[in-house]
């Protein structure tokens, strides 16, 4: 009696089990991709419209791209966070993790190597390349490409510009006709005792100024792209970093970043230059759609230089779109990338969420035009044809990090900074250091 | 009849005596029975528990011993104890156990003091006792991203109220534009405060729990006998509640050895402000670098269990309660 009703005991547990078991693979196997339309999933980096489709954002671009196919694929759009370090994060532990979903990516130029080294990215397929180089500004390009060969698609090109008030500059005798430098910034801001809006927060918006500023006085931070991590070989240690250390340290201990210069992000320092506390920023083109009032004031130019008779090396971002490889329909994808990045799309785009296009025909359009008055437009598409790139690398990861953590807090920036980040880094490289 | 009774039952008793292996065991066939039923009512939860906490544990100290890379995994190689010697050889890892031990002390010691204030006011006020318990519980219950973020506008030099009225009450002396996050100090000042907000309330709480086990005949005999306030709390509450505030001081140490999203949110690690936690997860997360970000977090597991064993046995914290 007591056995059998042990017994009926075991089976009835084993019967739980099996179907808690079978519940949760159930659960796991669901595919919604089953029907006539399959759906792609499309990570986009947070823009105007985000998810909303009425906003001329991305998700605008997934439906009119989804309802263009004829029924042959439809968008579901999934929203990143806000910074580019998290929105790496999330596509990279989804990519390694080799979840399906990922079918089109919104991804930030700089992880472009790290995802493709790793075998992260199907490969664009050789009918739809020539579409995808067509009219594109050279630095998207460059931006695409890993090993030689194509990997991403071109979407939008940023480009950092010199944001200024023109009655400000005027003021300390500056001719904004001309390039102008960091040293003629500062000794204006100095005497106005005014500040220069900068990014110098622990965050990768502090190594796009670092970086910008080494290749602005000539230097390179990573000379061997592509190579493994012990032998990666780093120009920190050079006059170009101390140029860029120097700048930057002055502009700290000046106090002319604005009194929390160490936690400004682009917010911080388009509020400074909002308040009028700031004449001159450094920002991207959003900042004039983001700028409240009256902007007759307001005008953009290039990129201020870091030495006096070298060219500016502008920043350089944007976003690429990226096909996982274990997409189930990475054909499909490259069909819906070369949609939302056509002509039409690239132009449309610009003008309604302020991201420039990678094409040079959106340039000319009547609503980029409008979009970027007073040559901004014009002065967006000349930046981007000398912009810089970050450095390319599987490892972009850590040097931007360690690069950001040794110049921190920027009040703390010396000479020898550039030497100690360079030891630093290699040291982290070659796993012989914490990060 | 009765006398052989008696025989047969000293009989039984000494035979009971020379065969003692039921009583050795301590348990009769009830007891046997309570923990075999004991071991089906818990054993799945158990199965269930291993598989969630060991099994990670286990693999955790696995890949510890293994320099990879997640966007790497063909250059996966045995590195033996090599990620513990670097990370325990590293200036970043103690400067990030400095800071964590900081802020482990300094918002024990404060919260503390303050929790057990107001534990005290909460024990002896009788007649809004649940209104009060509740508004004390008010930070407790937020969630501590948000609170982190309410903190950081608060200090933040832009959109901040801290300096205005810094300034304000010292009559102007106290500068407007202090960046409170701009160094160290300044930095783990408003985490510290940010934390002690927070978690002084669990802190009351758990102690209130004490001091309404301590028999207040106890302190009126003291009081009779002519002690001071200071007396009757040093020598009649704190020995009468010595359980309940070693729980606390040990649930709190724990909690805040594993200290992550106020720094996290406020700093992100700026100006030496990096604590293991983070740490750990920039290794894991941010870098991808799995061997040296698990050798990390069992570095952080062993200084979590030695901290536990200090007080569990240097403190005869007893946790299944009952003793004083």
């Amino acid at each position: 009696m007591d056995h059998a009703r042990k017994r009926r005991r075991g089976t009835a547990l084993t019967l739980a089990a099996a179907l808690a078991a079978g519940m949760g693979l159930a659960a796991c196997g669901s595919d919604d991709s089953a029907g006539g339309s399959r759906t792609l999933t499309w990570y986009i980096n947070p823009d105007v419209g985000n998810a909303d489709a009425t906003k001329g954002g991305q998700a605008t671009l997934a439906k009119e791209c989804a309802d263009a196919s004829g029924g042959k694929y439809r968008i579901n759009v999934q929203l990143l966070p806000n910074s580019a370090s998290d929105q790496r994060i999330q596509l990279l532990r989804r990519l390694a993790a080799g979840d399906t979903s990922m079918d089109l990516m919104s991804i930030d130029p700089v992880f472009v190597a790290e995802f493709a080294e790793a075998g992260y990215l199907a490969p664009v397929p050789a009918s739809l390349e020539p579409q995808f180089r067509e009219d594109r500004v050279q630095s998207a390009i460059e931006a695409s490409t890993w090993n030689g060969k194509l990997v991403a698609v071109p979407f939008w090109s940023n480009t950092q510009l010199l944001w200024y008030r023109k009655s400000a500059a005027q003021q300390a005798g500056l001719d904004m006709t001309k390039p102008v430098t960091w040293d003629q910034l500062i000794a204006a801001a100095d005497k106005s005792k005014t500040d220069i809006g900068v990014q110098a927060s622990l965050y990768e918006g502090y190594t796009v100024w670092i970086n910008a500023l080494v290749a602005g006085a000539g230097g390179k931070i990573l000379q061997n792209p592509g190579a493994a991590g012990e032998d990666t070989r780093l120009g920190l240690d050079s006059a170009a970093g101390r140029e860029a250390a120097r700048i930057i340290s002055t502009i700290a201990k000046k106090g002319l970043g604005g009194p929390s210069i160490g936690s400004n992000e682009e917010t911080q320092s388009l509020d400074l230059f909002q308040g009028k506390k700031a004449n001159f920023l450094v920002n991207w083109p959003y900042t004039y759609g983001a700028l409240t009032g009256d902007k007759k004031d307001v005008a953009a130019t290039v990129y201020p230089r870091t030495v006096a008779d070298k060219a500016s090396a502008p920043p350089y971002g944007g976003i690429q779109i990226g096909v996982g490889a274990k997409s189930k329909n990475p054909g499909l994808a490259y069909e819906a990338a070369a949609c939302i990045t056509n002509r039409q799309h690239q132009a449309d785009y610009m003008a309604k969420a302020g991201n420039p296009a990678s094409r040079k025909a959106s340039y000319t359009d009547a609503e980029v035009l409008k979009a970027f008055p007073n040559g901004i437009a014009q002065t967006i598409r000349g930046s981007l044809d000398v912009a810089s790139p970050r450095p390319q690398s599987q490892y972009y990861g850590d040097i931007s990090t360690g690069l950001q953590q040794k110049f921190s807090p920027p009040g703390a920036v010396s000479q020898q900074t550039p030497a100690t980040a360079q030891r630093f880094i290699i040291d982290v490289l070659k796993g012989e250091a914490l990060l | 009849m009765s006398t052989v009774a008696t025989s047969d039952d000293a009989h039984g008793a000494s035979a009971a005596g020379a065969q003692p292996s039921p009583k050795k065991n301590g348990l009769s066939d009830r007891a046997k029975g309570e923990r075999s039923l004991g071991w089906k009512l818990a054993g799945p939860a158990f199965v269930i528990m291993l598989l969630v906490t060991l099994y990670p544990i286990c693999y955790a100290i696995y890949l510890s011993l293994f320099k990879y890379r997640l966007t790497d995994p063909d250059n996966r190689k045995f590195a033996g104890v090599q990620n513990y010697v670097t990370a325990l050889g590293d200036p970043l890892f103690w400067e990030a156990f400095t800071t964590t031990a900081v802020i482990v002390v300094v918002t024990l010691i404060i919260e503390l003091i303050l929790g057990m204030a107001i534990a005290m006011l909460m024990n002896k006020i009788v007649l809004p006792r649940r209104t009060l318990r509740t508004i004390v519980l008010i930070p407790y219950a937020i969630i501590t991203v948000v609170s982190a973020f309410s903190w950081l506008f608060a200090a933040s030099v832009d959109t901040g109220f801290f300096n205005h009225w810094l300034h304000f009450f010292s009559f102007g002396q106290f500068p407007l534009d202090y960046d409170w996050f701009g160094g160290r100090w300044s930095s783990l000042t408003i985490i510290c405060l940010s934390e002690i907000w927070k978690t002084t309330p669990f802190m009351s709480l758990l102690l209130l729990a004490g001091l309404a086990q301590v028999d207040t005949s106890l302190e009126e005999a003291a009081k009779v006998d002519g002690a001071t306030w200071w007396q009757r709390f040093r020598r009649v509450v704190l020995p009468n509640m010595k359980a309940a505030l070693m729980v606390a001081v040990l649930f709190r140490s724990l909690d805040a050895i594993r200290i992550y999203d106020n720094p996290q949110v406020m700093t992100g690690g700026a100006n030496k402000t990096m604590t293991l936690s983070m740490l750990v997860s920039n290794e894991t997360i941010n870098r991808v670098e799995i061997g040296m970000g698990s050798a990390l977090a069992v570095i952080l597991f062993v200084i979590v269990l030695i901290v536990a064993f200090i007080f569990v046995r240097g403190f005869k914290v007893d946790l299944t309660g009952g003793g004083k």
